[in-house]
């Protein structure tokens, strides 16, 4: 933690007008780059709203709205899409589950499904395949850990194997990578950290190893870049501080830095926040932006989960609930 | 999403988006409607490459193309002919996909699951990659597919390996292209592959990679190639043992009599074996106890580790005593045998073939004992000097010489030579922080006299990198700490400067570390013997590094857990104080 508090001083975050961005962002579908990003609406409602719970406004949304077209991307096999009439995939099934879950509103699932399509997508080496067709990758593995550990299925799949893939994507610099041998890249690590901490396997990381390449991710200007020689962004605030947290190295950035950094990022007119200063904003960056602030203790954001990437409330609330298997 | 500038738009602008907008739903919305009534006809095909062409993310589209492909191969009579012009048709779409985005997930999988369908031209994919990594040298979607590519058609490591080559050569800023060399290198020399030993390679490595780290300091690309190779340089991947409890020449007191309610005349105590990597196959027949204590033919070795794991870095079995005369202490020595018969093996599959041998003496007594574990401990008074000439340490720096013995001539010179090279470097970051390890390393193999020298410039070292680069002062500091105790524990000599029997507590032996500035405890397997530890007045951030061993320290006779007293552990570094000691209740 810096020793001084003026650094808080130098910027401030504008959280009403980002509160406004997200709720205008929902309604404005007819730009070019709305339609384009259709498919993925779910994942966008997720950013949204785990924004608008952060800053204290989830209620500015109608719940019921919300639901009953979130529930029109279920598919017969369990899974959700991106949006209706898309096809299924775990990554719009975790966004589902995630936006439920802070709601509170779990209980409307039928869990025996949704969790026998994540649990069906579990391959024979512990892998996890994203859909039907086959696509293998860490981000997977995370996505299903996360998913039926909210649910409590977690014993659904075989947690020891899906240990052992992630850990064969170990790299020789500590990090992790899509699959066996891929580079190590930040939103990857990330993944992988969660999914170990989900399922108490932390001790397989190498946290030293890996807490230097991770902390070296802080560039001179205090942003974060995803991997050696990149340029900074906003969305690395959330993956290689949370991976950080996780391993318990996250004294060794300079927090202040990275505060200053995240708030030079928004718009200060217009709400939202971007990927670097002055560039456009999007909902994507802006809930990693308020979600990084939250893992640095920023005041007036609420405490986020590293691992589960949801308010700290809304897992202590999942964990009180009855159930078989949350955490392994 | 990423790199675009802010900018209001201008209403011509936003109408032409719009209108781009409009189209595109209405393509959206056609396409939906085939995919839903499993409509494959050319026009409907087309309709969804149009669709992929201005939006490769559209990710139904794919699956789409995948149903509408089986579904042609399913009418045709599999006529290679056929089936060629078909799946080529999907690469040339995945083509003008990448074109328009080359890092989409959804466009690089439909070209895996297309050359999945058996059609497949090695030289086209090479290609295809060609002309992606020149775009982009750090695309790890082209990357991913290489190696994808690869092992499908069977390409040699060593070719790939020159591709690294060729590609550091033009450019040696390519981290992905370092990355690719270390898993190509490593699998070839773990299964020792023609002209693939460590002793000529590690070397050679060294020498390419220089060139990354010294052109430009601030780049990072070389920087974790060269840890993994100073990595490589110095893990021996044959076990070793670091140390054991009892250690060899100790003394260790044992009461019976007064130990249960039930007054039975036996008790029992631990006996601990640390190694430096994680073991299997620790078991009575691998490790001999030779001792007239009753009762120890077929010791139980049980690893100390997490979720019923078999293998662990410490190995625990408890030895059994029966004091059969009441009033009179009786010395029982007891002589520990490992690596005689084969059996213990690494985690990674490499034999412990060292062997070792120690003795120590269990003296066996009936004394009362004195209820003194509560209350407050005196940190002020009540302190003698250690004695210097005790065996615990000698046992110590036998361990330490015996590994050091297993080093051979290669790893010495390496690291000799980029310990001068790193020299040159003036003030710079990396060139202090590669040094500072290098010297580790080489402490690490060197004998005693050479020791002391090296961790003090690892400590200065330490000290002048917390002031060049203070974004990463908590990073310093801890490294410094574990530099600082590798130090402490290394030499009988820096040892037993803090080390003192505290004559409140049975002249326990206390290891007092405070004041040292220290944010992170290390080197806990080398202070098994210790029974106090003061670790006041630092700047600890957290306990880790001591979980091992307050779970290893012997617990008394009755079972009752070590006691831990750790207050104010705070994690300001200004208000840096902490108290922590444990007692071991054992006699």
């Amino acid at each position: 933690m810096s020793s001084s508090s003026s650094s808080f001083q130098m910027g401030q975050l504008v959280a009403d007008k980002h509160v406004r961005y997200v709720l205008m962002s929902e309604k404005k579908k007819e730009s070019f780059e709305s339609v384009v990003m259709d498919h993925l609406r779910m994942n966008g409602a997720y950013w949204g709203l785990t924004t608008l719970d952060l800053l204290d406004k989830l209620g500015s949304v109608s719940v019921d709205e919300v639901i009953s077209w979130l529930m029109t991307c279920q598919h017969e096999s369990g899974g959700f899409a991106g949006n209706t009439g898309h096809d299924p995939h775990v990554l719009y099934t975790l966004s589902a589950v995630q936006i439920l879950a802070l709601f509170d509103k779990l209980d409307i699932l039928d869990v025996g499904k949704v969790s026998s399509y994540v649990a069906g997508l579990q391959n024979e080496d512990g892998s996890f395949s994203g859909d039907i067709w086959g696509e293998v990758d860490t981000r997977f593995s995370y996505i299903a850990i996360c998913c039926l550990s909210i649910l409590k299925c977690l014993d659904k799949i075989n947690v020891e194997k899906a240990v052992d893939y992630i850990v064969s994507c170990k790299n020789l610099d500590g990090g992790f990578g899509c699959t066996p041998g891929a580079e190590s890249h930040a939103g990857q690590i990330f993944c992988c950290v969660g999914a170990l901490a989900i399922t108490g396997s932390l001790h397989h990381v190498d946290k030293d190893l890996l807490g230097w390449w991770l902390c070296e991710r802080q560039v001179k200007s205090g942003g974060l870049n995803g991997r050696p020689e990149k340029l900074p962004d906003v969305c690395y605030s959330w993956w290689v501080l949370s991976s950080l947290i996780m391993i318990d190295r996250v004294h060794w950035i300079d927090k202040a830095k990275l505060v200053k950094f995240i708030l030079d990022c928004q718009d200060l007119e217009n709400g939202g926040i971007s990927d670097r200063p002055d560039d456009a904003v999007d909902i994507f960056h802006t809930y990693f932006g308020v979600a990084g602030l939250s893992l640095l203790e920023y005041p007036g954001v609420k405490a986020i989960d590293p691992a589960y990437a949801l308010p700290v409330d809304v897992i202590n609330r999942i964990l009180l609930t009855k159930g078989t298997q949350m955490v392994f | 999403m990423h790199g675009r500038p802010r900018k209001a738009y201008k209403p011509e602008e936003e109408a032409a988006s719009a209108a781009k907008a409009a189209k595109l739903r209405s393509l959206q919305f056609q396409f939906m409607s085939n995919h839903h009534n499993k409509i494959y006809t050319k026009e409907a095909v087309d309709l969804s490459t149009k669709l992929l062409e201005i939006n490769p993310e559209a990710y139904t589209a794919w699956n789409y193309r995948k149903l509408a492909v089986e579904d042609k191969l399913s009418r045709i009579e599999s006529d290679p002919d056929l089936v060629k012009t078909i799946l080529d048709e999907e690469l040339t779409v995945v083509e003008s996909a990448l074109r328009q985005n080359f890092k989409s997930y959804g466009a690089w999988h439909h070209r895996k699951w297309v050359l999945g369908k058996g059609h497949s031209s090695v030289g086209n994919e090479l290609r295809l990659l060609d002309k992606f990594q020149k775009l982009d040298t750090r695309n790890f979607h082209a990357w991913n597919y290489r190696r994808f590519v690869v092992e499908l058609t069977n390409r040699s490591e060593q070719d790939e390996l020159q591709y690294t080559d060729a590609m550091i050569g033009s450019d040696f800023s390519n981290y992905s292209a370092w990355h690719n060399r270390s898993v190509l290198l490593s699998s070839l020399l773990a299964r020792k592959a023609d002209g693939f030993l460590p002793n000529k390679k590690i070397p050679d490595e060294y020498k390419l990679v220089q060139n990354a780290i010294f052109t430009d300091e601030d780049d990072q690309s070389g920087w974790f190639y060269h840890l993994w190779l100073l990595d490589q340089t110095v893990n021996v991947e044959t076990p070793l043992l670091t140390s054991s409890w009892p250690s060899h020449g100790s003394r260790i007191n044992l009461s019976a009599g007064c130990l249960n309610d039930s007054f039975s005349e036996s008790g029992s105590f631990p006996l601990i074996l640390y190694f430096d990597q994680a073991v299997g196959g620790v078991s009575s027949s691998t490790v001999t106890i030779d001792t007239e204590l009753k009762g120890n033919e077929d010791l139980v070795w049980e690893p100390v580790s997490k979720k019923n794991s078999q293998v662990s870095c410490v190995w625990v079995a408890r030895l059994k005593y029966i004091s059969s005369e009441p009033c009179f202490g009786k010395e029982y020595k007891v002589k520990v045998k490992i690596g005689n018969s084969p059996g213990i093996v690494s985690s990674r599959g490499c034999n412990f073939s060292a062997s070792y041998e120690f003795v120590f003496t269990a003296h066996v007594h009936d004394t009362v004992e004195e209820s003194s574990q509560e209350g407050i401990v005196s940190w002020t008074d009540g302190f003698d000097i250690w004695d210097a000439e005790s065996k615990d340490l000698n046992a110590l720096t036998t361990l330490d010489r015996s590994n050091a013995q297993m080093d051979s001539k290669w790893r010495q010179e390496a690291i000799a030579e980029e310990i001068d090279l790193f020299r040159e470097l003036p003030d710079s970051k990396i060139g202090k922080l590669t040094l500072a390890r290098l010297l580790m390393a080489k402490a690490m193999i060197s004998d005693d006299a050479v020791k002391g020298v090296h961790y003090n410039e690892i400590l200065e070292l330490y000290k002048d990198l917390m002031a060049l680069d203070s974004s990463h002062y908590q990073y310093y500091k801890d490294v410094h700490s574990v530099a600082l105790l590798r130090k402490v524990t290394s030499s009988t000599e820096d040892l037993s400067g803090h080390l003192f029997r505290c004559r409140n507590m049975n002249n326990s032996v206390c290891l007092r570390l405070n004041n040292l500035s220290l944010s992170r405890i290390a080197s806990v397997e080398k202070l098994l013997f210790v029974q106090m530890l003061d670790l006041s007045h630092n700047e600890l951030h957290s306990t880790e590094g001591l979980g091992n061993a307050t779970s290893l320290l012997p617990k008394s006779e009755s079972q009752q857990n070590p006691e831990f007293f750790s207050s104010g552990l705070t994690q300001t570094s200004e208000t840096a104080e902490s108290v922590g000691c444990f007692t071991q209740p054992h006699r």
